[in-house]
């Protein structure tokens, strides 16, 4: 039986005890009709031509879990940010981990969105933002919505500006096999609300101790993630997404992000781990003077391969939007990125920029990207600039000729390398904490505070 | 009173293709439709040799197994293959010179500013006239066979040089390449075929004019050009066709082979019919053209699009050899309902290969102006280089401006640049040129020869002027 026929048959037992009545229960059963007519997409398909997403998706798995995992709070605090306060959504392979979250329901609504869909207080919210954005022609949408029963529920109430950041934390425990995770984010920033968010995926296995031969029949988890984010006037949203998980598990992520009026939206991903790692991040633009930015730094090594696809729709006049990826391929890794900007008819006076730089460090590392702008109006600045190469050999010999040692002189460049895209991180916890991470990921320590 | 931009935009639709004219010479043309027969037919109309004729009719035996290419950023009804015509030949044929010429066809000639005597006497340009695939006048032949270079139709190469052809042809974009190139191997009527021996340095620019003249007739031409070891070689190619309401298809292969240190500069003009102002008619053109570059080989391609209701069409270079370089020049300009899908692809194979891309395009209108290219650099390709940049330029907010760049990069010694932009002209750059006495429309085409200029440079001197000829002609006042 093949995942998709699987993943279609295990529907019925998954909705079981479901309120047939209920506007959640109706989506989820649309969504599982649409994705059993478009299955899965195969490389034909322009939209996936360089990732092969077939490889990770075993006929083993699963959306069943096995059992729950706790976890001791010496094992998770790493993974938080430190030294400041924060709101915590935990989930352990999937499922809501209340020990170490911290919720709130006073001023905001930051809490678990089993709770949302499940409660009629909040129908209201259901019916109007929910499922609302997705591209119903793609197919790990589809069956996120049909799947998904858990994830961070956000929503910031008019003129509030958050005291504290919140952080949304996938641990995978290692525990469980074979395991297809459909984490559901809906995240709401009322007029003129302020709100800093950080998605997060780590695993608590050793990065070095695992061994995927080992032990045939253990398959990592795929997660298939997705987002929707209404950002409404006047709001300010700073989103921070960073994959840190093993080399073995791979991650889906969709996230779409609905802007109105005077909003700025800004979206960072950091990409270190992963098998297959795929992120669509569309914006849509629905009003004036709205400013979106998209940064990206990504580390890979060994066999990993990242595709990060873009797409930013501005539809209203007077716009902005940036965005700038940076990527660093060690071994055999493979790096994707499609960036598509349209700007219709209406949209003029736009600007719009994009830029990808990728630095080859691997004999047998590739890079695949397509900067692509679909352009209708003709008051528009858009411009996009891509390249590929390696660190500049005088520069190196410059450092090594200071005594600095080859690894350490090629780690601090491949640092400066990504640097610029880690100062616009406003919050200074989390610039520090991925300093650390890259520092680990480049494997030398710099000899400066990070 | 001043010329205003309505004034400027209704001169423009109203402006009729300056080529739309027919030729009354009495051609001979086959029956409608498509089968093995009509595929033997042509060949054997032609006094071709059994393994041409094979070769024809393998390519159209795997032509039947393909399906027509939708992925292009272009929308038109697909041309009926069964509705077009495979071969049309003026009956006046096999003249030695000049003066055996139908006179009505030297009109058409001369309407279009390029009489052949002229050509002979002034440009030095030897030209091979191609009207409807078939090769009716070939000049300067003898000055250049002194040098040993073969100019022919490759009609009369696929008789006289059949060692060469064979070895050559479908090489570089294999019959089975694509759709469109699939059938032109099965059906192609004539087309030009040059050889450069051995270090020579070709003293002339070698010229073809296509014209599609016959009305529902399929153009199907076919290009070879190998420059031997240390040759150098430039050729023209520039094409108009008469203003006609069906679509005609066009369905042109070129193959350019450089050996080790040859280089081939091959420059394009196309001026083809692009249906008139609401997108009626025009010319459908897919055309299949590829440069392989041996060692230390150069191939430059440099093309001036401003024709064509639809075009598809992407120049590539193979970069096989170490140390050889590709080229791509191009300003693709679409008005009114026109749709251009292009760009170039450069594979680079050897070492320290590089290649240079420099894409303008321009649309006014309602037309839609896609690049679309790919630059891939192979595992064993160290120290390969690439750089690109593609332009657009908008004019009116009907118009749509597209860029499809595709970069994949396996090695890594590969050196990528790519940028684009997309903008507009200013109004202060309008309303500079005004306050120094320069109207509207000849400050656009001021802007819009800046604009190009990069490319335009590229262009042979004689095609550069005609070139920037039909830039302000396709462009004449359509800014908002």
């Amino acid at each position: 039986m093949s995942l998709k026929e699987k993943l279609v048959s295990s529907f019925l037992a998954f909705e079981l005890d479901a309120d047939i009545n209920s506007a959640v229960h109706d989506i989820r059963t649309k969504s599982i009709r649409e994705f059993e007519k478009i299955g899965f997409p195969d490389r034909k398909n322009e939209f996936w031509k360089y990732t092969p997403i077939k490889k990770v998706l075993s006929e083993k798995l699963t959306v069943f879990k096995k059992k729950r995992h706790l976890i001791d709070f010496d094992k998770v605090k790493d993974f938080f940010l430190g030294g400041i306060e924060s709101y915590k959504i935990i989930l352990i392979d999937g499922a809501y981990d209340p020990l170490w979250s911290n919720t709130t329901h006073k001023g905001a609504d930051i809490c678990i969105l089993s709770s949302v869909l499940e409660n009629d207080k909040y129908s209201n919210i259901i019916s109007k933002y929910y499922n609302k954005l997705i591209d119903k022609n793609e197919s790990f949408s589809l069956l996120n919505s049909s799947f998904s029963k858990e994830g961070a529920y956000i929503h910031v109430p008019k003129n509030i500006e958050l005291d504290k950041p919140i952080e949304v934390i996938h641990i995978n425990s290692g525990g469980e096999s074979s395991l297809m995770l459909q984490p559901r984010n809906l995240i709401i920033l009322e007029e003129g609300s302020k709100a800093q968010i950080i998605e997060s995926h780590y695993s608590l296995k050793d990065k070095n101790t695992v061994s995927s031969k080992s032990n045939n029949d253990h398959i990592d988890p795929l997660t298939n993630t997705l987002t929707e984010i209404f950002v409404e006037k006047n709001a300010n949203l700073d989103y921070y997404k960073i994959q840190n998980d093993l080399n073995t598990t791979s991650i889906i992520d969709n996230t779409y992000i609905d802007q109105k009026k005077d909003s700025v939206a800004s979206c960072h991903t950091f990409s270190f781990g992963g098998n297959i790692v795929r992120n669509n991040l569309n914006f849509y633009q629905n009003g004036k003077n709205i400013n979106s930015i998209l940064k990206g730094i990504t580390i890979l090594g060994a066999n990993q391969h990242i595709d990060h696809h873009t797409l930013v729709h501005h539809a209203s006049p007077n716009c902005e939007s940036f965005q700038e990826y940076k990527g660093i391929y060690n071994d055999k890794s493979t790096g994707v990125f499609n960036g598509k900007v349209v700007v219709d008819k209406i949209a003029q006076k736009i600007n719009a920029f994009q830029q990808n730089n990728n630095l080859l460090m691997g004999d047998h590392s590739s890079v695949n990207t397509k900067p692509q702008l679909e352009i209708f109006a003709d008051d528009v600045k858009c411009s996009h600039g891509c390249t590929i190469g390696q660190l500049d050999k005088t520069a190196l010999y410059y450092l090594k000729t200071r005594g600095i040692p080859k690894k350490e002189a090629k780690g601090l460049l491949t640092y400066a390398f990504a640097n610029n895209v880690l100062e616009n991180v406003k919050m200074q916890v989390l610039k520090t904490k991925i300093k650390k991470i890259i520092a680990n990921k480049i494997g030398v320590s710099l000899g400066f505070e990070l | 009173m001043a010329y205003t931009e309505e004034e400027l935009k209704k001169e423009l639709e109203q402006q009729e293709y300056q080529y739309g004219f027919t030729t009354d010479i009495e051609s001979e043309t086959f029956p409608v439709g498509l089968n093995e027969d009509i595929v033997r037919s042509i060949s054997k109309k032609k006094n071709e040799p059994d393994w041409m004729t094979n070769w024809r009719l393998e390519a159209y035996a795997y032509w039947k197994t393909m399906k027509e290419p939708n992925w292009a950023n272009v929308n038109y009804e697909k041309p009926d293959f069964q509705a077009i015509s495979y071969f049309s030949a003026p009956k006046t044929n096999n003249k030695k010179s000049l003066d055996e010429v139908d006179p009505e066809l030297l009109k058409t000639f001369n309407k279009l500013g390029i009489s052949i005597e002229e050509q002979k006497k002034l440009s030095g340009v030897a030209v091979d006239i191609v009207m409807d695939s078939v090769s009716v006048a070939t000049t300067f032949r003898e000055t250049l066979a002194k040098d040993g270079i073969i100019f022919c139709s490759i009609s009369e190469a696929i008789k006289d040089y059949p060692d060469l052809v064979k070895k050559y042809i479908g090489k570089v974009i294999p019959k089975t390449d694509n759709y469109y190139a699939a059938l032109n191997s099965a059906v192609f009527s004539d087309g030009s075929f040059c050889y450069i021996p051995k270090g020579v340095k070709c003293p002339m620019e070698l010229s073809t004019y296509f014209r599609i003249n016959q009305a529902g007739t399929g153009q199907f031409e076919r290009t070879l050009v190998i420059a031997d070891e240390g040759s150098y070689v430039s050729y023209l190619e520039g094409c108009t066709a008469p203003s006609r309401d069906e679509n005609q298809l066009h369905a042109a292969v070129v193959e350019l082979i450089a050996l080790d240190n040859a280089e081939i500069k091959y420059s394009t003009v196309q001026n083809w019919y692009p249906g008139n102002k609401n997108g009626k008619g025009g010319v459908f053109n897919f055309v299949t053209k590829r440069g392989l570059c041996h060692k230390n080989s150069k191939i430059s391609w440099t093309q001036v699009e401003t024709g064509s209701a639809v075009t598809w069409k992407y120049p590539s270079c193979i970069l096989k050899g170490d140390n050889s370089i590709g080229e791509f020049y191009s300003i693709a300009v679409t008005n009114n309902y026109q749709q251009a899908d292009t760009g170039t692809k450069m594979i680079h194979i050897g070492k320290n290969t590089k290649s240079t891309i420099i894409s303008k395009g321009i649309s006014a209108g309602k037309s839609q102006n896609s690049y679309r290219g790919l630059v891939q650099v192979g595992k064993k390709a160290e120290n390969a280089r690439n750089f690109s940049q593609c332009d657009s330029l908008l004019m009116g907010n009907k118009c749509g401006a597209h860029t499809f760049p595709y970069i994949e990069a396996k090695n890594k010694t590969a050196q990528i640049e790519h940028e684009a932009t997309t903008s507009k002209i200013g109004e202060d750059q309008i309303f500079y040129c005004n306050q120094r006495g320069i109207d509207v429309e000849k400050a656009i085409a001021l802007i819009v020869n800046g604009f190009s200029k990069e490319v335009l440079n590229k262009l042979p001197m004689e095609f550069a002027v005609e070139a920037q000829k039909l830039l302000e002609i396709s462009l004449e006042g359509s800014v908002g």
